[in-house]
């Protein structure tokens, strides 16, 4: 399973702007590199990133080969109520990974 | 005798140039692919609105070492508003074997028209970001990068 790391602040005002970073451990294989034996490593990225803050999508991130490996976002986006952030990703060979945080807005 | 010698000595390594270049060509057959014009894609991109230069800003080091994590930031004039705002950001790419690099979606919530991330590129080239906005205008800006190691060719 893919690791990831999100960061935010822990805590905003109520309409303040927070950077929120993201890296996922994943080898964006590009589908033009070789193994040992010559045969070629099948491309498999991360081609879909989305982000759900309390269930409204702030960020969506369609990716190909181009992206470094492990990849790594930075947006922003206005912390208007406490709740969680959800980021859902998705590879070409169909595996899902997802991670959370949470952020408290204070009144 | 000497000048015999020189004379071989000189055929020789014009030989071994010759043959040298022609191993090089065969032998990478994905070396450094030439620069590809980006008009079909950013009509694709576009559904052939026209494009304005302009709003986009690009920041990426002018000379990258390793072409395989290059840093990359866009930032695109927009207030951000529910009425005006950034819906997308393509990134695309006139020397990599897939020129279309990402495509970011965004929305009112996100605040600032800001994203960064880590590209691979194929070679020097000029990369160009493509901005929709809501009112269904398209913007753009480039920005020329020298890359020294090439990505994509990697072939260990």
């Amino acid at each position: 399973m893919a690791l990831a790391r999100i960061q935010i602040p822990p805590t905003a005002t109520r309409g303040e702007l927070i950077t929120v970073r993201v890296a996922i451990q994943h080898p964006m294989e590009t589908g033009f590199r070789f193994d040992h034996m010559g045969r070629v490593i099948p491309k498999n990225v991360i081609n879909t990133l989305t982000c759900n803050y309390n269930g409204v999508e702030v960020f969506r991130a369609e990716m190909g080969s181009g992206i470094s490996a492990n990849p790594y976002l930075q947006f922003y986006m206005r912390a208007e109520a406490s709740g969680e952030l959800v980021f859902e990703w998705v590879d070409d060979a169909g595996e899902r990974g997802s991670e959370r945080a949470s952020l408290t807005v204070a009144a | 005798m000497a000048d015999r010698s020189r004379r071989r000595l000189l055929k020789f390594s014009v030989a071994v140039a010759a043959a040298g270049a022609l191993v090089g060509r065969s032998g990478m057959p994905r070396a450094q692919l030439a620069v590809q014009s980006l008009e079909p894609l950013i009509s694709k991109v576009t559904g052939g609105a026209t494009v304005t230069a302009g709003r986009v800003i690009l920041d990426i080091p002018r000379l990258a070492d390793n072409g395989h994590a290059v840093p990359l930031k866009i930032s695109v004039a927009s207030p951000m508003s529910e009425r005006e705002f950034v819906k997308a950001i393509h990134v695309l790419s006139e020397r990599n074997p897939r020129p279309h690099v990402a495509a970011f979606h965004l929305n009112p919530h996100g605040g600032r028209a800001e994203v960064s991330t880590r590209v691979r590129l194929n070679g020097s080239q000029r990369l160009t970001v493509l901005a929709g906005m809501s009112d269904g205008s398209w913007w753009s800006g480039s920005a020329e990068v020298e890359v020294t190691e090439t990505a994509c060719l990697d072939e260990t």
